[in-house]
Order: structure tokens, then sequence, then C-alpha cells
């Protein structure tokens, strides 16, 4: 009974999108308020039954009902209860449920805390953001379903894919999804703002917290995939090149691209249409992610079954959201340039080097990511586009970034006195040059170009705290005087030193764990030790051991240093007794200076005459721990800059009030 | 000037699309790669040497007239178990006599240079194969393949995968002993 609950509920949520989407829009443009403030009851009346849908669906999966052909497929009555639940947004019918529910979440937010905006703007966002809703709902309703009954009913799942059966992945998916649908919003505000013809900088304020707020989500969700990787496939590495991690990096660029321009258009008036050109792109590559993920275009190991009818369909929606959208700023934008002048030293310049090199790096990814389909379509030739061209192209084009990102800050708007700039930093110059000589002595060997990049991330990071330290005029007044400074400090200043900070560290968990990283394989049988980075690894053998849905091989290992005893590792390999395939556990030791990584293959029982031997993969990844640090202090840095009163969701609620009340007194 | 850029971003996105509709055709499958099937020519390829590497290029001609068949290993650096099934390889080229060829797939030379002088090169000849582009004619679904040609440039037999372990090896060498390259017995 539920299932069809929530599928009558899904029914239901179209149709209110669907008043949504014409009435508010209409009362807009003729001026009829009760028809505009419609917006915020069918907003609010979406998500309850979206979400009263997306409930019966985890129901249906935490209850196990196998006559839901979503359930049989992706569950099983063996998986423990949080992955019953992760399951329901596993398989593509319920992560396009999820991915409405936030589409829906994103609207009722806006109609809740936008009592603040213009009532015009806030309709016909909403408008726009229904403008989705109905695309989405109806692509679930007509071609992906996700509550489809199957008879006969199957007596057991077919288990959800193991490799999926993680604490980090069952977070992955909703995290993403926040960030890709959060950029909607943002979307919807862009389109609004071009229907309306008019930005002007409190528009840029209120998108801001939106960007921000997405793009922090985005941060996580990628982080969260990454580290997934990391820990889970068992190679050691964080980051493919994959096309479907490539679909979700792009927006993240643009996106980081679009919260940097905002900025310019709160501050400064300009850059108008160039920050709704890229409001607009942002939500274009999240659609084209969900795309690419759903159609069956490109080969990942990512993708969900192929189905090229759901694929022509999805093309439709976004030719007429993108292209609608894009049409439609070819024929507003030229109206509304302006705004404030400025010099070619200055923090406009510097903003608009960032979001002119993020914009070209979004575009080769997007370029190298497509490429294999547009060969194939131009000359039939297949290829396939791998890391050594993303590598190639990627870091030539982030390293001059991060140098400008480090000097950034110091910038003044308008115009800025380069001299006194250079003057401040020359200290935090030398001694990134000082600490990277250091480092040099130390680590003697590596490549050239991990020493150039150790250098401008320490750069970026000695320059970034300069600056908070210049703010609050550290060791130039007494320590309290500057403490109180710092309290008085705006708190996206605050966000802005700590993510900027971030960056910094995650680079160098990046630079240290490529090109300082040792690896071993090895043949190993009871008693072999391999000695890796100053390690002496004992493999002392492997025991079966159970779990709720799958048995698995435990190997134990002694790690030692110079004979003491340092820890001692159990990786595992899983095979899962319903789905019939395995995975690997690794097992990592982590501490800040790198971690010790180990995994064990499949039992190579008579290579080389070592009968009963095992596959052993260590690794040594120096500072792979700040990858996940930096991603730390990104997320936190967006989040202590979306908590800043000035950008708080309801802010510039004083002047809107004033406002509102002039049009009552009329 | 500004209403033609504006234009820009849409006649951009329309240009995708176009080439979108395309890869949706349900007839193309982006995951299928021509592929060498066994008793066919080995396919046209020309590949140029490991760079800072002395062993010679490989391309087709050089599969050609053979008095033996020869062996060609697909491998890279990064491939964690080319790294096992080098021992292997290593084994038949030093205590059989096999002539072993390699193709070098997506691997750069540095990497490969090291990776060879650390592990030893077996290698009568290696050709690097950056695009990638040698591996689609071959038809690989990954790394490591093994081929073995005849003298006439027919492909006779195809190994998937590591040779790693006795069964994996004892069925290679079975190849081997069937294509008359080693004899019976050891």
């Amino acid at each position: 009974m539920t299932p069809e609950l929530g599928h009558f509920s899904l029914a239901l949520a179209l149709a209110l999108a669907l008043v949504q989407s014409i009435l508010p829009m209409w009362g807009a443009a003729r001026g009829n308020r009760l028809w505009m403030r419609s917006a915020q009851a069918t907003a609010f009346g979406q998500v309850i039954f979206v979400g009263l849908s997306f409930a019966a669906l985890v129901r249906a999966f935490a209850v196990s009902d196998f006559t839901v052909l979503n359930v049989a497929e992706n569950s099983n009555s063996l998986q423990p209860m949080l992955f019953k639940v992760a399951a329901s947004w596993g398989s593509h019918e319920g992560s396009l449920l999820l991915w409405v529910l936030i589409l829906t979440i994103f609207g009722a937010g806006v109609a809740y805390f936008g009592s603040n905006l213009p009532e015009s703007l806030r309709a016909r966002t909403l408008s726009v953001q229904a403008w989705i809703s109905v695309g989405f709902l109806s692509f679930m309703l007509l071609t992906s379903n996700p509550f489809t009954r199957v008879f006969p009913v199957p007596l057991d799942g077919s288990d959800l894919n193991p490799l999926l059966q993680d604490v980090g992945l069952a977070m992955h998916p909703p995290l993403l999804y926040f960030g890709y649908v959060g950029f909607s919003i943002v979307f919807s505000f862009a389109v609004a703002a071009l229907i309306e013809g008019r930005v002007d900088t409190a528009w840029a304020r209120w998108v801001r917290p939106w960007t921000l707020a997405a793009w922090i989500s985005l941060t996580s969700g990628i982080a969260l995939g990454s580290w997934w990787a990391y820990y889970e496939l068992g190679w050691g590495g964080w980051w493919f090149w994959d096309p479907v991690e490539n679909v979700s990096f792009m927006p993240w660029l643009v996106g980081t691209a679009l919260l940097h321009s905002a900025i310019v258009t709160e501050k400064r008036d300009s850059f108008k249409s160039w920050t709704i050109l890229l409001a607009i792109l942002t939500f274009s590559l999240s659609l084209l992610g969900t795309f690419v993920v759903r159609s069956g275009l490109l080969t990942s190991v990512h993708a969900f079954a192929v189905d090229p009818e759901r694929g022509l369909y999805i093309l439709g929606l976004l030719a007429l959201s993108i292209g609608g959208s894009l049409a439609l700023f070819a024929w507003r934008a030229p109206m509304m340039e302006g705004g404030g002048l400025f010099k070619p030293i200055s923090r406009e310049a510097g903003l608009l080097v960032n979001n002119l090199i993020l914009a070209t790096t979004a575009g080769m990814v997007l370029f190298g990511t497509l490429y294999p389909l547009f060969l194939e379509a131009v000359t039939g030739d297949k290829i396939s586009v791998g890391p050594p061209f993303f590598n190639a192209a990627f870091i030539p084009l982030m390293l001059p970034l991060v140098v400008i990102m480090g000097l950034g800050p110091f910038l003044s708007w308008k115009r800025a006195d380069l001299n006194g700039v250079l003057q401040r930093v020359r200290f935090v110059a030398l001694l990134s040059i000082i600490a990277t000589a250091v480092l040099w002595y130390l680590a003697s060997g590596g490549p050239v170009l991990a020493y150039v990049s150790v250098l401008i991330a320490l750069w970026l990071l000695f320059a970034t705290l300069r600056e908070w330290a210049m703010r609050i005029r550290l060791f130039e007044v007494p320590i309290n005087e500057a403490l109180r400074r710092a309290r008085n400090m705006p708190r996206a200043a605050h966000g802005m030193t700590m993510a900027h900070a971030g960056v910094a560290v995650l680079m160098l968990g990046m630079i240290g764990s490529t090109a300082w990283k040792s690896e071993e394989i090895a043949f190993v049988k009871p008693g072999s030790a391999v000695s890796i980075a100053g390690f002496d690894v004992t493999f002392e053998g492997v025991e079966r051991v159970n779990g709720p849905n799958y048995f698995a091989d435990r190997g134990t290992l002694l790690v030692k240093r110079g004979g003491a005893y340092v820890t001692t590792l159990y990786p595992e390999r899983r095979s899962y007794l319903v789905a019939g395939t395995t995975t690997t556990e690794s097992a990592i030791r982590s501490t800040p200076v790198g971690d010790l990584y180990a995994s064990i293959g499949e039992p190579s029982l008579e290579s080389a005459g070592q009968s009963g031997a095992w596959t052993l993969r260590i690794l040594y990844e120096p500072l792979v721990g700040f990858i996940w640090l930096g991603s730390l202090l990104l997320v936190a840095g967006g989040c202590l800059s979306l908590s800043d009163r000035r950008l708080r969701v309801g802010a510039p609620r004083r002047k809107a009030a004033a406002a509102t009340t002039t049009v009552a007194a009329e | 000037m500004i209403r033609i850029l504006a234009f820009l971003p849409l006649a951009v996105a329309l240009i995708f699309g176009g080439f979108f509709l395309w890869g949706l055709d349900p007839e193309r499958d982006p995951s299928s790669i021509p592929s060498v099937l066994i008793s066919n020519p080995a396919p046209e390829f020309a590949l140029d040497a490991v760079a800072g590497l002395a062993t010679p290029a490989l391309s087709r001609a050089d599969l050609l007239g053979n008095p033996t068949p020869v062996v060609v290993n697909v491998f890279a650096s990064w491939c964690v178990p080319c790294r096992a099934e080098h021992a292997v390889l290593s084994g038949l080229v030093q205590r059989d006599g096999v002539r072993l060829f390699g193709i070098n797939y997506k691997d750069k030379p540095e990497d490969a240079v090291k990776w060879l002088n650390k592990l030893g090169n077996p290698y009568e000849r290696i050709g690097s194969d950056l695009s990638g582009r040698a591996g689609i004619e071959w038809g690989i679904s990954g790394v490591p393949e093994t081929f073995i040609v005849a003298g006439d440039g027919t492909v006779i037999y195809r190994y998937v995968g590591p040779i790693v372990g006795d069964k994996a090896v004892t069925k290679f060498r079975q190849a081997l002993v069937q294509a008359a390259v080693i004899k019976e017995a050891n």
C-alpha cells in the first residue's frame, strides 16, 4: 500500500509543480500579488509530497518489501539496516527521487527564507524552480517509476553493489546532490533576473548564500567520494579523472568562479552578465552530470543501467533548460552591462583572472571528458582520454591561479598599489623559498615539478596567513587589541582565510602523496617480511571471518619500525554471498606525516612455486591526510562564511522591510 | 559585439546538444571496441620506441617473418598486475627463449624506463602507445594482455589479464607449446 501512496504523492507533487510553474510567473507579469504568493504554498506542498514519496521508498527498503522491483534489485534481507536505507538512493530511480526531493527542499527554502526578496523576484524564481521540478517529476513518473511492483515476488533481493556498502559512500550521493541541485536555485535566480531584466547588488547579495551552501555540499560530496575511492578501491589513489568524477568537478570549478564573481557584482556592481552566465553554466553542468551518468553516453565505472529512451528524455530536458536559459541570456544580457570601472591591478582584475582560469579549466575538463564522443562522431575513431591528458592540462592552469590566489586578498578594489603589496609579501615569498629549500635538503630527490608546486602551495599558505595577520594587525598592536580586531572582523573574512589556507593544505597533500609515494607489491607467505619507507611489515597469515552478508579473508600484518612495535594492520578481502563479488578493505595507519596503506589481493596460490602465497600491496603515501584536512578547511571556511551576519539568508531584512512598507502604503 | 558574444554560449550548447543526440543512438555501444579475433591478421600499427630506452621500436612489420611465433605483451608501469606478471614473462624469456615484444600502454616514458630499470627488461622491442590507439587496434580490454603472433602475422592466441598463478601460467605455456614456441615438459 505505501508504495502506491508514494507513487500517488509524486503525481500530486507534479500537479502542484505545474501550477507553480505558471501561476506565480503570470502573477508577476500582471502584478497580481495573490497569484505571486501562491508560489509559497505550492513550494511547501511540493516538498511535503515528494518527502512523503521518499519516505515511502525508504520504508520499502527498510522493511525489505521485495514486491517493489527497485527494492528487489538493489537490496537484500541480510544487509545491515544502514545499507538497506542507503540502498534507496543506490539505484537510478531512487537517486532521481532524492534529486527531486532536494530540488523541492531548496524551493521551499526560498519560499521560507525569502521574505526579504522583492515579491516579483521571489515569485519568478519559484516558478523557474517549478519548471525544473516539472521536468524531473514527469521524467520519473513516465520513464523511471521507483515504485513499480514485481510479480512473482522474489524470495530475496539481489543485494546492493558491495562496493557501495560503505558508510562513506552511503553519505556521498546525498551531499553531492545537495551540491548539484543547490545550484538549481541559483540558476532559477539568474533566469528570474533575466526575465525581470534587472541585476543589481541586492540580487547578488541574495544569491551568494545559496551559492555558498551549494558549493559547501558539493565540496564535501566530492571530498567524500575521493576519500571513499582511497580506502575502498584498494589502489591507494584518490582521483582518477573518470568521466563521472569530472562531471562533478566541472560544476565545482564553475561554482567556485561564480562564488567569486558574485562578490564583484555585490561589491562593485559589475561583472553582471558574467555572473548570470556562470550561474546558468554551473547548473547546466550539474544537469549534464546527471545526464551523462544515466544515458550511457560515455563509459564509466559509475554508470547506471543504460537506457537510450531515458537519455532522450533527459536530453530534451537539457535542451529546454540549458538552451532556453542561454537563449534568454543572449537576448537579455547585452542590456545590463555597466558598473564600476577598475584598473588592471585591482581586486576586480584579480578576480577576473581567477574566473577566467577556473572557466578555462572547466572547459578543458569538459572537452577532455567529451572528446572521445566528439572524435567518434566526426571520424569514427575510438580513443580514451586518461589521466596523462588531464594532469598535463590541469597542473599548468592551476599553478598560476594559486600564485594569484595568494596575492589577490592583498589587492584593494578599483585600483591597487602594486608596490605596496609586493613590499608586504616579500617576506612571505622569501619564507616559502627557504621552506622549500629545507624540504629539498631533507627529502633529496623527487621531480622538479613537485618542488615548484610545494613552493607555490607554501606561498599560498603563508600569504593567506600574512593577509589575515595584517588585517588584525597581529604583532603590530598589543595581542589583546589584535584579538579584539579578529573578533570584530566579519566571519566571511575568516572564512576566506580558512578556505584559501585549505587549498594550500590540500595541494600539499596532493603533491606529497603523488610525488613521494612508495609502493611495494610482494607475494607473501606467513612469516615473510616487506620493508617500506622505514617500516618493517611482517605478514602473519590470513584467517576467515564472517560478516552479516559476506565472509572475509583477513590478513594480519605486524608493523615495526627499527625493531619497535608500531601497529597491527588487518586488510580484508570480502566475498559477498548474494552479489557474488569481492571487495578489498584496505587497512590504513594514518598519521599527519603520511599513511601506511595495506591491501591484500587474491591468493596467488602457485605463482613462482610459492604455494599459499598472497599478493600483498603496501603503500606509503606521505601527507595524504592533508587532502582530507584541506577539504575540511574548505568546507569549514565555507560554513563560517555562510554564518556571517551580513550574508545570512535573512540579512538585508531591514532594508527590504522598509521597501515593503512603502509598497503597502501606496 | 556584445550581442554576438552573448550568443556564443548558446551556440556552443547547441553544438554539444547535437553531439549528444548522435551519441544516444541505441545502436551505438560506447564500451565496445573493435577487437582482433584469434586467427585474424594482427592489426596495422607502428609505434615509436620508449624515449630514454635503448630497446628499439615496434610495428607490425616486426611481427612478420619470424621463424617461430612471438609473444606480444601489453603492459604499463602503473598497472599493478603487470608487475606480478613481469617475473613470469622474464622467466619465459630467460629459461625458454621465448621472443617477447612489448606495447607500453598509456605510460609516461620516464615511468616506464624507471620501471624497467628496476625490474629488468625482458622485451626485445617496445612500442610506446601513449595515445592508446594501438591498444584499441588490438582490441585490448585492459592491461595486461598478451598475444601470440605467428610468423605470417596471424594472431593465434590471446590471454586477457595477468599471467600469474599456476593455472594461468600452465594455460599460457600450453598455448605456447601448441604454437610450437616451446617444447612440452618443463
